[in-house]
């Protein structure tokens, strides 16, 4: 009954299709999500593709992406759903003298007044969805009780209209920088995958498949300089992200040789903070220039 | 031994190795391997380590524990059956070995050093003599007769070329030696593995996971993992913190915005707010013994404390041997961290004058020194491993200095049975204040999140 990939080679050719590189254990590792039914927590380095992929998901297999971005202070009624109290009251206040309390209560209490949150959306979806609940470790413990029930059954129980179980299972991608260590209850139900930088080779292929009209020697220079940036201790190392946004500078101030000087210039593009800055210039040898 | 004792002892392994296996997740796994082709080694790896592995730094014993029961090869493989005759140690054999793992070096081919691995280890590291049958395997004994280190100046030099300047060429040799000096050490367990049973060598020969790796037995290699790994932790635990006293934060009832915010229900309050309450902070002084038996122990500590600033007040730290030296302004905020370390490194070399610990002269020093800076708001932490070579403890001025402060804390990084043995003094001032253990990164992390 699923649709999602009918083989690791075919998570491969269709993840690349819809324009995300892949490697094998990520392959491996999407097909089994939507195999197993089961959601997928992915943690890496901010940057690495991690919401990257979910989208991705969703374009090859021509789902629905449903987002729940995730931020300290989130609770129910963002996350699954709310009654609508607004206009609960303005239709209690229009019932009038006509109606008896229990009528009015069986009323308000209905599918009219309920707003759909992204989870309760993605479970009560009919369509294949993609779920994407973004930097889960950005929300407080309580939310990942809320997300047990959604995560191993794909349902959310609602005290007045009870119970609704998913017809069709979504997709599920769970994110985390690991800011915070989720609970083993949560992870336990999660296939796991962690996605690091990408080899100099197959960062190369990104670089050119997003950036088009780069001219293949620069890209084979930016990778090398960005991969010796990850070796340095820095406090925020160069994300897959931060060197596409390179590459798209180097194009835009048609670079057609990455030497040192244009380094130099263009570091702020891919470093973020000033002591990291003075760093790599150092180390790459280019404080003189 | 069947498919499923394999996944067993797989899974017990990796209990064993400290990864928190449940039922589920073993039993997720075979419905996993279900799903894929087993004709892939690295396809059966993927799938056990999506289902299995929870944690991104498990993932090291993770795979050590995979290629013990799941080898890649057994015996010598398809490279000894092919010429047939058995394998030997000679001095021409060595040249010939040296030669050929030097050109696949230079190239950089995995799957020509992964080979000659397994040739390195069958020809040259083979311990017989322990009756027929019976021979063990020694990947100490193979690289020690390959010597691969001695091959550096020559991969450097069949590296260096258009665009790559020496450094480069030094780093990537520097990468690929290890690289091969990790294929031997694996290659050596899985012989090991096959004369003696994986469980056996996973019991004796896999390393604990980095946060649980004591500081104390740290390697070379290990500290910089753990050096790496501080950002992220201390990172987690500034988050931790600021969501706790963010929770612990509601303070009196703001009745403005309530009010306000009760106009769009109607006038019926249905959600209350409130105003923040104000932060209290406490000052950190820490006291950190520097001498060489603790020094990684407190690089890590000082590096923490560091990366922890933002949760206290202020952070002064002071370093010593025998005499104290203030490294607070090395502290800058948004300092590079290995700038930080080498500066800190140069600093302390003044905290000795007679080059041996002397933990009484240091408290003295610091009392009659830095005594200021210990008062009702401070939180103390000494770090050391209480080991005064027999010298004076001055614990009338730590008890001093313990009485004055708010919370006061000692953390050792030896294990309690060593405590208060041979020059240790840890069970004496463990009487002043409450002394801890804090062997890795794991405890560590443990006892900040306490305290702040």
């Amino acid at each position: 009954m699923t649709t999602w990939f009918s083989s690791p080679d075919d998570a491969t050719t269709r993840l690349r299709g819809a324009g995300y590189l892949t490697d094998d254990a990520t392959a491996l590792t999407a097909y089994l999500a939507g195999t197993l039914e089961k959601p997928l927590l992915v943690e890496g380095p901010a940057g690495v593709g991690k919401t990257e992929l979910a989208k991705a998901v969703a374009r090859a297999t021509g789902a629905e992406l449903v987002r729940l971005q995730c931020y300290e202070g989130l609770d129910e009624a963002r996350a699954l759903y709310e009654w609508n109290y607004k206009k609960q009251l303005l239709r209690i206040q229009a019932s009038g003298d006509g109606a008896t309390w229990d009528e009015t209560h069986d009323d308000i209490f209905t599918e009219e007044f309920l707003l759909t949150r992204p989870l309760l959306g993605a479970i009560r979806r009919e369509e294949p969805t993609v779920l994407l609940v973004d930097e889960v470790d950005k929300t407080d413990i309580e939310v990942e009780g809320l997300l047990l029930e959604v995560l191993s059954d794909f349902q959310v129980t609602i005290p007045e209209l009870g119970t609704v179980t998913a017809t069709r299972r979504p997709f599920v991608v769970l994110t985390s920088n690991a800011s915070r260590e989720l609970s083993e209850a949560v992870k336990r139900r999660c296939l796991f995958l962690h996605l690091d930088y990408p080899s100099a080779e197959r960062e190369r292929e990104i670089v050119t498949s997003q950036v088009p009209g780069l001219d293949e020697r620069v890209a084979a220079q930016l990778v090398d300089v960005v991969v010796r940036l990850r070796e340095l201790e820095l406090k925020k190392a160069p994300s897959i992200a931060e060197s596409v946004d390179w590459a798209r500078t180097l194009l835009a101030l048609e670079t057609g040789d990455l030497d040192e000087a244009t380094v130099a210039r263009t570091l702020g593009v891919v470093l973020k903070h000033a002591s990291d800055h003075q760093r790599a210039l150092r180390e790459l040898k280019l404080a003189s220039r | 031994m069947s498919l499923l004792d394999t996944h067993i002892g797989f899974v017990e392994a990796l209990r064993g190795a400290g990864l928190p296996v449940s039922l589920a997740e073993g039993l997720d796994a075979i419905a996993a391997l279900e799903k894929v082709s087993w004709h892939d080694r690295e396809t059966v790896r993927a799938a056990y380590a999506a289902t299995l592995v929870k944690r991104q730094p498990q993932r090291v014993t993770f795979d050590a524990v995979f290629d013990v029961y799941y080898p890649r090869l057994i015996g010598d493989g398809a490279s000894a059956a092919a010429d047939g005759s058995p394998v030997r140690d000679s001095g021409a054999d060595l040249a010939r070995f040296r030669e050929a793992l030097a050109e696949a070096l230079a190239a950089g081919d995995p799957a020509a050093l992964q080979d000659l691995a397994v040739d390195a280890v069958a020809r040259f590291g083979a311990m017989p003599g322990r009756g027929p049958g019976l021979s063990s395997w020694s990947a100490y004994t193979s690289l020690q007769r390959v010597a691969p280190a001695e091959l550096a100046d020559r991969l450097v030099q069949a590296l260096l070329g258009p665009g790559v300047d020496p450094e480069q060429a030094q780093r990537t040799a520097a990468r690929r030696i290890g690289d091969f000096t990790r294929l031997v050490e694996g290659d050596a367990r899985r012989r090991i593995a096959e004369e003696k049973g994986p469980a056996h060598v996973v019991d004796t020969t896999v390393r604990p996971t980095i946060d649980r790796l004591d500081f104390l037995a740290a390697r070379r290699s290990d500290l910089e993992e753990m050096r790496r790994e501080i950002y992220p932790l201390a990172r987690r635990l500034a988050a931790r913190l600021a969501k706790e006293q963010h929770a612990r934060r509601r303070g009196p009832l703001d009745v403005r915005r309530t009010v306000r915010a009760s106009i769009a229900t109607g006038g019926v309050p249905l959600a209350t707010h409130h105003r923040p309450r104000r932060p209290h902070r406490t000052d950190l002084v820490v006291l950190c013994d520097v001498s060489g038996s603790v020094a990684s122990f407190a690089q890590f500590t000082l590096l923490l404390v560091y990366a922890l600033r933002e949760a206290f007040g202020g952070v002064r730290a002071f370093t010593f041997v025998d005499d104290v030296v203030e490294v607070s302004d090395r502290f800058r905020p948004g300092a590079d961290v290995v700038e930080v370390m080498e500066g800190l490194a140069a600093s302390t070399a003044h905290a000795s004058m007679w080059g041996r610990t002397s933990y009484g002269r240091a408290l003295t020093r610091f009392a009659e020194a830095h005594g200021d800076a210990v008062g009702p708001r401070t939180s103390l932490l000494v770090l050391g491993d209480a080991r005064s070579n027999h010298s004076d403890l001055a614990l009338p001025v730590l008890g001093e200095l313990v009485g004055r402060a708010r919370h006061a804390w000692w953390l050792n990084p030896e294990h309690p049975r060593h405590w208060g043995t041979g020059d240790s003094a840890a069970d004496r001032y463990g009487e002043l204040l409450p002394m801890l253990e804090c062997r890795n990164l794991a405890q560590l992390g443990e006892f900040v999140h306490g305290i702040a």
